[in-house]
């Protein structure tokens, strides 16, 4: 039985609780596992196929070999890690379920941290699959940048994270007429990180705000290490200082907004 | 329950002024034992509107008090204020010492709350959310306690079912064992049996019932069943319009009242006709 003493400040069994919660959801539900690989599969496929073909008419692109591919993968690591902290918390909206949790000793960061490791959990279960079957349609190999795939990792979820505990934070705030954030405000990052394309492309002005963002440095990275077989160790160190202040600033956003949340009340209304 | 508590300042000033204070203690007096809930001065505005209107009681220790209301009333306003869901725009809510919400910590594991309003995850069983909230409160057996619920309430056969295949009676109880499972010493109920047929709604209460009785727990009980009220708290709270319109046993209301039922004293304060009758005279 529960103690009269103040519960630990953080406590891994309220996280492990809140994983439980999930996977228990997870794996009563085929859909939403089937989910998890589809489009990430839909979306390799489509770009691995143009890859051949792109490569066949230009000896630059034939030189490039998985740009387009790799660049694909390491986007659904960014896309699907936001993707799967905001479902996860939407879940708790949807069951109407989050007002047991914040009377329940659960803290906000442990919550956030039992959002994270669903977020790997899911993104897991999806990029598994479609990671093998790079290898089997186009013979490339994901797990074949080593190290560097480590660091391009670390810095994607860091920052997907991150957008996912401020749109979290975003709808506990504003209820579920704010969900549609959850699905599309990575797509603002498609065209300013330079996932398919390098830097140098963009308008000079715009350059700036794309080497504001950590993922930028990804994507450049991966690109030198495809192309001249460089990895760029300063790019990576950039990237994980400016995700270290996209981080602070998140979860500091994420409390105020559950703060203004309980000055709104809306922790009991949490529909539209 | 009369002089044992504190009373609602309201309903306490205006009976003074009617010479109707028969030995009620105000919530500024000395108390042997800290209140289990003390609600001082408590308010809360939202740009719509005033939600709750400065309202002060005190529960004592095992107490079992119903919170009564129409609809806009408050009650609900002051129920997730007292568990921190809600922070008040001025007053207190104190908790077994604890200021509501900010430190909310120290005393969420002693308490605990269930309404229809706020649901369970459908799709999973009763075992597994049982499981999950029995490990956010640090129950330390949780097969043990789930067991137990299981049989006090009757949910053995329900364990292994999706919750949100229950029926609304069934869920009612899911609620309530959620609610018990941490075995809190203040528990917070907002319209316990709402939406349930009469013989549900009959199992629940002598449940609550029992629960105050082995555990001698705190519980506050919004509620729109005055035959509810009536049955389960030896004292009764009626607001209105966010503020304490009257703050007594169902007994002494009724005699100040000269009604037979709770419904009919609920109705002439919702309708304002005791102010009504008073002006007569």
């Amino acid at each position: 039985m529960s103690s009269h003493a103040e519960p630990l400040a953080f406590s891994p069994r309220r996280i492990a609780a809140m994983v439980l919660r999930y996977w228990y959801l997870l794996r009563s539900s085929w859909p939403r596992l089937l989910e998890l690989i589809y489009w990430p599969a839909v979306q390799m496929l489509m770009w691995g196929f143009l890859q051949l073909y792109i490569a066949g008419q230009a000896g630059f692109f034939a030189r490039a070999g998985g740009t387009f591919i790799g660049a694909v993968l390491l986007w659904d690591i960014l896309f699907r890690g936001q993707l799967g902290f905001s479902i996860s918390f939407l879940e708790e909206m949807w069951a109407r379920n989050l007002a047991n949790l914040m009377i329940s000793p659960l803290r906000p960061l442990e919550f956030v941290a039992a959002l994270m490791i669903m977020s790997l959990i899911r993104l897991a279960i999806g990029m598994g699959p479609v990671s093998l079957l790079a290898i089997a349609f186009f013979g490339f190999n994901l797990y074949g940048l080593g190290l560097a795939l480590a660091a391009f990792f670390v810095n994607l979820i860091l920052t997907s994270w991150a957008i996912g505990i401020l749109v979290s934070g975003l709808v506990l705030r504003n209820g579920l007429g704010a969900e549609s954030l959850a699905w599309t405000i990575m797509f603002l990052l498609l065209p300013l990180t330079c996932v398919y394309y390098p830097v140098t492309i963009l308008p000079h002005w715009l350059q700036a705000v794309a080497w504001a963002m950590p993922p930028t440095y990804v994507f450049e990275g991966m690109r030198e290490l495809l192309i001249n077989h460089t990895f760029r160790a300063d790019l990576m160190v950039r990237a994980l200082a400016l995700n270290a202040v996209f981080f602070a600033l998140a979860v500091a956003g994420f409390i105020a907004l559950l703060d203004s949340a309980r000055r709104q009340g809306s922790l009991l209304q949490t529909g539209e | 329950m009369l002089g044992a508590g504190a009373r609602g300042s309201d309903g306490l000033a205006r009976r003074v002024r009617k010479g109707q204070l028969c030995g009620i203690v105000p919530t500024s007096s000395a108390r042997a034992a800290e209140p289990a809930i003390a609600v001082e001065r408590l308010a809360k505005t939202y740009k719509s509107g005033v939600a709750v209107d400065g309202i002060s009681f005190a529960l004592e220790p095992g107490s079992i008090t119903g919170l009564l209301g129409g609809n806009g009333a408050g009650k609900t306003t002051t129920i997730a204020m007292i568990l921190g869901l809600i922070i008040p725009t001025s007053g207190t809510a104190r908790v077994l010492g604890a200021e509501m919400p900010r430190q909310r910590y120290r005393v969420l594991h002693r308490m605990n709350f269930e309404s229809p309003y706020v649901d369970m995850p459908a799709r999973l069983t009763t075992r597994q959310n049982l499981k999950v909230f029995a490990m956010l409160y640090g129950v330390d057996d949780v097969a043990a306690r789930i067991a137990a619920l299981a049989e006090e309430l009757d949910l053995v056969e329900l364990l292994d079912r999706p919750t949100g295949k229950l029926s609304a009676g069934q869920k009612t109880r899911v609620s309530l064992a959620k609610a018990l499972v941490n075995r809190p010493e203040i528990l917070l109920l907002d319209e316990p049996t709402a939406s349930l047929d009469p013989d549900t709604a009959d199992w629940v209460r002598a449940r609550i019932e029992r629960y105050r009785r082995e555990r001698g727990a705190t519980i506050l009980l919004a509620s729109h069943n005055m035959a509810e009220v009536e049955r389960l708290c030896e004292r009764v709270i009626i607001m209105k319009k966010g503020r304490i319109e009257d703050d007594d046993t169902p007994q002494a209301l009724l005699a100040r009242y000269g009604r037979r039922t709770l419904e009919e004293v609920f109705l002439d304060v919702a309708r304002g006709r005791m102010e009504t009758r008073q002006a007569a005279q």
